[in-house]
């Protein structure tokens, strides 16, 4: 057990993941100084420019090339900055990546760990802050992953580059600093959701940097008397059912609240289950349909907060 | 290998008639072979001549006129056939098609269904490879129409900055669909574009068997030997329209009609025949090839379809598909 920050989290669990087996490898722009984050800081010092691999500002080559590399015999982590440069890498990731295995009849597996951090960056504008990873719940083939704690993102990432499949993994551009407990023995299984605060009133399902405002939010309801139940989704694809229906069975109201745009985010696909599915009220929390602006003023404007989630949450609980 | 090319793209294209709308044409509903077919009719020398000098531990990407080179890396003739067919016993189970032609045992890792992005996928595997400290090279083939995408400019780059064991082979049919490559490209071709990153690179008849055979040798030799990435650029044609039931009514019958003079089959017959080989013998090799192909397509028309089940294996071990 080490406190550690999130990029450390990451960094470390890829050093081991590479240390026990040889067919880990890393590529990406500038990830030979540890990445612009850190969060592969010491690992090209430790394994090398061939396992840790610079490679020129070429995103569809990036992913196009670990596809090669994970069909014959490699495992390999991509690194592709953040989520806005990834669109650079759209076919690769979901033409290339995500189809492989089944357009081949299981001939071939595509392993591999697509990095692509998602979240408002503050003070980036609009196409530094998206959070696209409800484009990627959509894709046959892909798991996709969102961690929101430093043991999480060590234990996703093990688990990520155990599972075989390739998996969208996206980190939170502002959860880098974030210190917390990791205990590299504690496995993170995929599609196992994590019950972050206990409650009777109302279920806040929530994953990466919203948890964080969902737990938030939830203190300012206690004020109130309000018992929020605050959810980390962890994995949306596969989504832990069996949770957020427990869950919903027992608050009978759920509000899930992300920092992506409302409109078709993943919150839809899960509102909209619970709605067919069982008796719970639902609502959803996302951000608005703008870009994201420059100036602090309009930053904040589009940003998911603690007090918006809370708010939400009491219109949940007044219906 | 050229002739066995021939006669799998004839049948297939017989096989596929009616089998796609697309250039005024209608889908029928019984053709055996459906879809968008595309044809490498008349490019066969370009398959057989690189990779007569591949091992089966090499590793090849294509495209979506795939056929040739999966045949020639020495992929089983009656699987093919079977995978166009859409039958359980084809290479993919029936999921691919001829788009999606592939036989990983031979290090055939795929035609594909987008233009151009083969190329970085065996530059990965060039680059793997290495990584892995396997005798290995990696060849990719590409249409003159790929050139004018990203993915080629950026892995010639990457290429020759990690010195990686890769052959590129830009196979120039000269058309890109209905599209006369050379109105829609600047400067002068995949060579040029290859040298302008220090590649080396040659321009040869891709219609001459022999020509590409021994351009190759080279090349692979010195690619096997360490000394980085190489380009072929092959001159030949499409015989064909863009997809088999295409006329190509947009292109001058002269042309054609032109090309066909050169056709592969007939080069190759004719340096045979002036090397003494009896005409009946060059007959026989073809007539062999549309034997073994006739077979193929007997049984690839009694073999079974997948199971409506598989739609959703092979797919993903975390969380695979359903309805829900
Ligand atoms: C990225 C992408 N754009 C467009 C297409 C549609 N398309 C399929 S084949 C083709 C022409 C390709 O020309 P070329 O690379 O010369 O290959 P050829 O068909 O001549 O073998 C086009 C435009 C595609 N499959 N992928
Ligand atoms: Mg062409």
């Amino acid at each position: 057990m080490a406190v550690m920050n999130y990029a450390a989290a990451a960094a470390t669990s890829l050093g081991d993941a590479m240390r026990r087996d040889s067919a880990v490898v890393a590529l990406g722009e500038d990830v030979g100084r540890g990445g612009i984050f850190g969060q592969y800081r010491g690992l090209q010092e430790a394994f090398g420019s061939e396992r840790v691999i610079d490679t020129p500002i070429s995103e569809a080559t990036i992913m196009g090339a670990a596809v090669g590399m994970a069909l014959t015999g490699l495992k390999p982590v991509i690194e592709l900055r953040v989520i806005d440069f990834a669109l650079c890498a759209m076919d690769e990731i979901i033409n290339q990546a995500a189809k492989n295995r089944y357009m081949f009849g299981g001939q071939s597996h595509v392993p591999a760990v697509i990095r692509m951090p998602i979240g408002i960056w503050s003070a980036s504008a609009a196409q530094h802050s998206q959070s696209l990873e409800s484009w990627f719940t959509h894709v046959p083939g892909l798991v996709v992953v969102a961690p929101a704690t430093p043991q999480d993102n060590y234990g996703l990432l093990q688990a990520a580059l155990q599972c075989g499949d390739p998996v969208a993994y996206f980190e939170h551009k502002e959860l880098w600093a974030l210190d917390g407990e990791v205990d590299p023995g504690q496995p993170v299984p995929l599609g196992k959701a994590a019950l972050r605060r206990s409650g009777d009133d109302l279920t806040i399902i929530s994953w990466s940097k919203a948890v964080h405002w969902s737990l938030d939010a939830a203190e300012i309801l206690a004020r109130d008397g309000i018992e929020a139940e605050v959810i980390d989704l962890r994995t949306l694809w596969p989504w832990d059912r069996e949770a957020v229906f427990a869950s919903a069975a027992k608050t009978g109201r759920v509000l899930v609240a992300h920092e992506a745009i409302q409109v078709a985010g993943f919150g839809a696909e899960i509102a909209a289950t619970l709605a067919e599915q069982t008796d719970a009220r639902v609502a959803r929390l996302g951000g608005p349909r703008a870009p994201v602006g420059y100036a602090p003023v309009l930053e904040a404007e589009t940003r998911v907060t603690p007090s918006r989630i809370a708010a939400k949450a009491r219109e949940l609980l007044a219906r | 290998m050229m002739c066995r090319i021939r006669a799998f793209e004839d049948a297939a294209e017989e096989a596929s008639r009616g089998g796609v709308a697309a250039f005024g044409q209608q889908a029928v509903g019984q053709a055996q072979v459906r879809g968008p077919l595309h044809l490498s009719t008349g490019q066969e020398a370009v398959a057989a001549g690189v990779c007569r000098h591949l091992r089966p531990n090499d590793y090849l990407t294509s495209t979506h006129r795939g056929h040739g080179h999966t045949l020639a890396k020495g992929a089983d003739l009656e699987r093919m056939m079977h995978e166009l067919f859409g039958k359980a016993t084809g290479f993919c189970g029936g999921r691919g098609g001829s788009m999606h032609i592939a036989d990983f045992s031979v290090g055939m890792l795929g035609a594909n269904g987008v233009v151009a992005a083969g190329i970085p996928i065996a530059l990965g595997a060039a680059q793997s490879i290495k990584i892995r400290r396997v005798d290995a090279i990696a060849v990719t083939f590409f249409g003159d129409g790929a050139i004018n995408r990203g993915p080629f400019a950026e892995s010639l780059n990457w290429a020759a900055a990690f010195n990686l064991p890769i052959l590129f082979v830009c196979e120039d049919n000269q058309w890109s669909a209905t599209t006369k490559t050379g109105t829609m490209s600047a400067g002068q071709g995949a060579a040029a574009r290859a040298r302008s990153f220090g590649i080396e690179a040659e321009v040869v008849d891709g219609n001459d068997v022999g020509a590409v055979s021994e351009t190759a040798r080279g090349m692979i030799a010195d690619i096997r030997a360490g000394k980085g990435p190489r380009l072929l650029h092959a001159r030949t044609y499409r015989f064909k329209g863009h997809v088999s039931v295409d006329p190509a009514i947009y292109r001058d019958p002269k042309e054609l009609e032109a090309a066909l003079k050169s056709d592969p089959l007939l080069v190759t017959a004719a340096q045979l025949r002036a090397h003494g080989v009896a005409p009946t013998e060059i007959d026989a090799v073809l007539q062999a090839a549309r034997t073994e192909v006739a077979r193929a397509v007997e049984t690839a028309g009694q073999a079974p379809w997948p199971a409506a089940s598989d739609a959703f294996s092979q797919i993903q071990d975390t969380g695979a598909g359903q309805w829900l």
